[in-house]
């Protein structure tokens, strides 16, 4: 194909506000799909994804616009997967950004918007959503301009769900967003920027070709990880797999690896020819890591087999998901996983339930932290319990948070990020009514329930999303939970010292509140190293007998108690202490509790 | 195995030493109760006798002779009319502890002439309380006064061995009324007391009218168990059973004997409505229980059938766990030998650290520590194997 008539977009947009849909009108409209075949989100493969209504896995679909060849590149709408949304915009020459009209720039549309413009695409303003009876399209406009710096009236007022005016989003995509400009007799780069695991063809890339010309059957070589394979088959989507003998510089297709490892194979990284190769790979290759960790532990120990091997197949798909084998006192054999985020976090935990009918007991989630232990060496910790005691100093990671809330609640907000210690960065009006906070936080306080604080405190009407900024050094302390004297390794948690003592005593108020009285007192501790920051007991049971039992109950008084030792396996054991499930959660509602109740 | 089997098996060995006779009716259904009773319809206590006298011609081959224990439970066997009662009473079989159930207000000097000439050793009543107020939320008919009135015309009989009966938990009940009770009690001087917490059954009325106030007050009752162990064993009483005291008289064995063999896992035969039997024979044991209809009962009986009934064969483990799940209510020692497979070796370790098991290694036998009776549903339930 002519370089000039390719088009490389993708659409970007603030969860819900429409972006399958125009995906779907797309398809639709360009004839890719027939009516009768069009199921609504068809790129969101995923049950998961549909029901969510979320992306989490990108893909590119091409399809024919007035005789140009225009190649959808779908991004993941979260910020855990910011980088993948990052290589799938270099992907692109331009993106369009769609803005819902009821609700206007949402923390994550400029989130988006400034990824989109840092990669130098093209931006095509939609606001969408203009059937709504609430919808105010004049509005969202004049904040989308103002945004991008450009004119209201370029600003394309569509509605994605009845169909209205797409076709000229269409137009111009074709009319402002500039074709690729690759040397098409180069050595070939092309760029991966998603890809996928296909049980009978293994691994498939999906790539952006930059320069020259990829062949099927040729020998490729990914540069950054050195991974080799032929590509057995190339082609496009449309929506289904065509294949085709070439892909050329400017065009977006897959190719199909055979790599039985997704891991060996990473969203960023560039194929060339072995051949011929490239002199230096595309830049912006990063490996990305796990920020936050959890322990995963099945609730009936004799799942472990079937945990190890639903994760497994779940990692056949996400490169970025990391696990491994860890071991509690407190909760048995399990995985200690690393995530991108909490959202990815979720999803997992999800997914493991939901298709593989498993029952999990999931740990408070942290971070991963940086430690100097006495003496220099460098190491990092994924676990509170690995934390050495004597350390000579710990970094933590840091975000760059932006939340969007209705100017009443800036106060709000401003409180709950003083308390998870934020540094205010800079605030700024986006209109009469809404507010841009920016903060400077540690991940570690935002894992926990910031979220959920967030939404709460403003009635559910803050948007928020955050960017990496690096690691700092803290004053954290690794506090300790000991039950009865003993330590509960799955409760240990990092804390800024500062406020050690107060969530200490939270935890421990909470878990004697979730510890049922036992045949004997069981005192709560909290404790930094080996001093005892709060205390509680949990009082001794002083009765607990059947009252009567004669010859006509004997079987239901024996089913009673058969029924309560069930219960009782349920449980797990921490020295001889009983410990509910629910107890190892305790931590993460720490500042909920009294809402709970 | 089918019930016919067991009883073709068992009769004629003449194995089974305790029998139950239940007598449904009531004048009254106090609140709380969920026994298998029958309110009103004197009519039908003739019929019923007489069909109870049928299944005891039914079955009564796998007695042994004599037997060792009658209980006549209830309902209140003693509001059963007069005629119909004194035949059941003059056609059982004799035992050594013969024990009626009765409600104090049903006592009369007569009556109690009717118990001693028939027999009757033992008799249980169910004082509850001598508090008018708690009685009244009790629904009970009786007075304090019945209740002393009736251990007299007891008494004046020569009965030597009276059962009375107190509820504890009561809504309202402070602990100076539970004093009260055990003082008033102790002053009558009876061979036996037992002593149940207030059990708000699901479905009953009362726990639809009390229920709230009894989750209220749980905290509270943890301590009149405690109050009552303390009280009756301070008189001398002697804790036998989770629930039953008994007085400690030389040359004299007080406790319940009939409820002992429940206790000590020894077979019996239930007749009557609602009335379950564990019969054991060469291939096993079955548990049996009549179901709870009069019409029904007097029905199959006066047409030469079983009563309707459901069963439930107990295999071995089952049987073992039953065993220790009653054993331990006693403070007799448990033998381990009996209990193969049903115990948590390392539970009766770690429970024996604790001091709520006492292990006589010696002997192969254990009993709980007075706090591991205290909190004898936990032991047990620790105790048992998984």
């Amino acid at each position: 194909m002519d370089q000039s008539r390719i088009r490389n977009f993708s659409i970007i947009a603030h969860i819900d506000h429409g972006k399958s849909t125009l995906a779907d009108r797309i398809l639709q409209l360009t004839e890719t799909v027939s009516e009768r075949d069009m199921r609504d989100q068809l790129l969101d493969s995923m049950e998961l994804e549909r029901e969510r209504g979320i992306t989490i896995k990108a893909q590119a679909v091409r399809v024919d616009w007035k005789g140009y060849e225009l190649n959808l590149i779908d991004t993941p709408g979260h910020v855990d997967f910011t980088y993948e949304v990052s290589r799938s915009l270099q992907a692109c020459e331009g993106a369009v950004l769609v803005v819902d009209a009821a609700q206007g720039i949402e923390a994550q549309t400029l989130a988006n918007a400034y990824l989109a413009i840092e990669n130098e695409l093209e931006i095509v303003p939609v606001v969408n959503k203009i059937d709504l009876p609430q919808a105010d399209p004049e509005g969202a406009a004049a904040e989308v301009a103002e945004l991008l710096g450009g004119r209201p009236e370029d600003v394309v007022r569509i509605s994605a769900k009845t169909g209205e005016n797409v076709g000229d989003v269409l137009d111009a995509i074709v009319a402002r967003i500039p074709a690729p400009a690759g040397d098409p007799a180069a050595p070939v780069r092309a760029l991966i920027f998603d890809s996928s695991y296909d049980q009978y063809r293994g691994v498939i890339a999906f790539v952006r070709v930059v320069d020259g010309r990829l062949e099927a059957g040729s020998a490729v070589r990914a540069m950054a990880t050195g991974t080799q394979f032929d590509a057995e088959e190339l082609g496009f989507m449309s929506p289904q797999r065509r294949p085709v003998p070439a892909l050329t510089a400017g065009e977006v297709g897959y190719v199909v690896t055979g790599l039985k490892d997704v891991s060996r194979l990473r969203v960023g990284d560039t194929l060339t020819a072995r051949v011929t190769p490239a002199a230096s790979p595309l830049p912006g290759y990063k490996d990305v890591k796990p920020m936050v960790f959890a322990g995963l532990f099945p609730t009936d120990s004799d799942d472990y087999p079937g945990l190890r091997d639903a994760l497994e197949k779940l990692k056949l798909n996400d490169a970025a998901l990391f696990y491994e084998p860890e071991t509690s006192q407190a909760l048995g054999f399990g995985f200690r996983c690393g995530f991108l985020g909490l959202l990815h976090m979720e999803i997992v935990r999800e997914r493991l339930e939901r298709e593989f009918d498993l029952d999990l007991l999931v740990t408070a989630p942290n971070v991963a932290y940086r430690v100097e232990r006495r003496g220099g060496e460098m190491v990092e910790v994924h676990n509170p319990a690995e934390m050495p005691r004597e350390t000579e100093r710990v970094e933590e990671p840091y975000v760059t948070a932006s939340v969007i809330v209705p100017k009443d609640y800036v106060g709000a907000v401003m409180e709950l990020c003083t308390e998870r210690r934020g540094r205010f960065d800079h605030m700024e009006y986006l209109s009469e009514e809404r507010v841009l906070l920016s903060y400077e936080l540690p991940l570690g306080e935002i894992v926990l329930d910031f979220y959920d604080q967030l939404k709460s405190r403003t009635r559910g009407y803050a948007s928020f999303d955050y960017d990496l900024a690096g690691f700092r050094e803290g004053d954290l302390a690794r506090v300790d939970v000991l039950v009865g004297g003993e330590q509960v390794d799955a409760l240990s948690l990092i804390l800024h010292r500062q406020f050690a003592y107060e969530r200490g005593k939270q935890l421990v108020e909470r878990l004697k509140e979730e510890i049922p009285r036992q045949m004997f007192d069981v005192p709560i501790q909290a404790a930094i190293g080996s001093r005892v920051i709060a205390r509680e007991t949990v009082k001794a049971k002083r009765k607990d007998v059947l009252a009567k039992c004669y010859g006509g109950d004997i079987t239901r008084k024996r089913k009673l108690i058969e029924k309560q030792k069930k219960g009782k396996k349920r449980m797990k054991q921490v020295g001889g202490v009983e410990v509910p499930q629910e107890a190892f959660l305790a931590v993460l509602n720490l500042d909920g509790e009294r809402k709970r109740t | 195995m089918t019930w016919e089997d067991v009883v073709r098996v068992a009769s004629g060995s003449g194995h089974v030493r305790h029998l139950y006779v239940h007598l449904p009716f009531c004048a009254h259904r106090c609140g709380y109760c969920d026994f298998v009773t029958a309110v009103g319809g004197a009519e039908a206590h003739g019929p019923y006798v007489e069909a109870l006298l049928v299944e005891l011609e039914r079955e009564g081959d796998m007695l042994a002779e004599p037997l060792e224990t009658v209980f006549l439970g209830g309902g209140t066997p003693t509001f059963t009319h007069g005629d119909a009662f004194a035949r059941l009473l003059g056609a059982l079989p004799p035992a050594r502890e013969m024990t009626v159930e009765a409600n104090p207000e049903t006592i009369t000097a007569p009556l109690a002439a009717l118990l001693r000439d028939h027999g009757v050793t033992r008799v249980s009543l169910g004082a509850q309380s001598f508090q008018a107020h708690l009685l009244d939320v009790l629904e009970r008919r009786a007075r304090p006064d019945d209740v002393r009135r009736a251990v007299h015309h007891l008494r004046d009989v020569n009965f030597d061995n009276i059962s009375l009966d107190l509820l504890y938990g009561v809504p309202g009940q402070e602990p100076s009324d539970l004093e009260a009770d055990l003082a008033e009690a102790l002053t009558l001087g009876p061979e036996h007391l037992s002593c149940y917490e207030l059990e708000a059954k699901p479905g009953t009325r009362f726990t639809h009218a009390w229920g709230g106030e009894l989750l209220r007050q749980a905290e509270a009752m943890e301590g009149y168990f405690e109050q009552v162990v303390e009280r009756l064993t301070a008189a001398g009483y002697r804790w036998y059973e989770t629930a039953n005291f008994c007085r400690d008289v030389p040359g004299r064995d007080l406790r319940a004997q009939h409820n002992l063999g429940y206790w000590r896992g020894r077979d019996y035969l239930g007749l009557g409505v609602g009335a379950v039997s564990t019969v054991s024979s060469a291939g096993g044991v079955t548990r049996r229980r009549n179901r709870p209809s009069v019409a029904r009962y007097i029905a199959a009986l006066g047409g030469g059938a079983d009563p309707p009934r459901t069963f439930e064969t107990l295999d071995v483990a089952t049987r073992r766990r039953e065993r220790l799940m009653l054993g331990l209510r006693l403070d007799e020692p448990l033998a381990l030998a009996e209990l193969e497979g049903a115990i948590d070796t390392g539970a009766l370790s770690w429970l024996a650290e604790r001091g709520l098991v006492e292990r006589e290694d010696a002997r192969g036998e254990i009993r709980l520590t007075r706090r591991g009776r205290f909190l004898g549903s936990a032991v047990t339930t620790e105790l048992l194997a998984a």
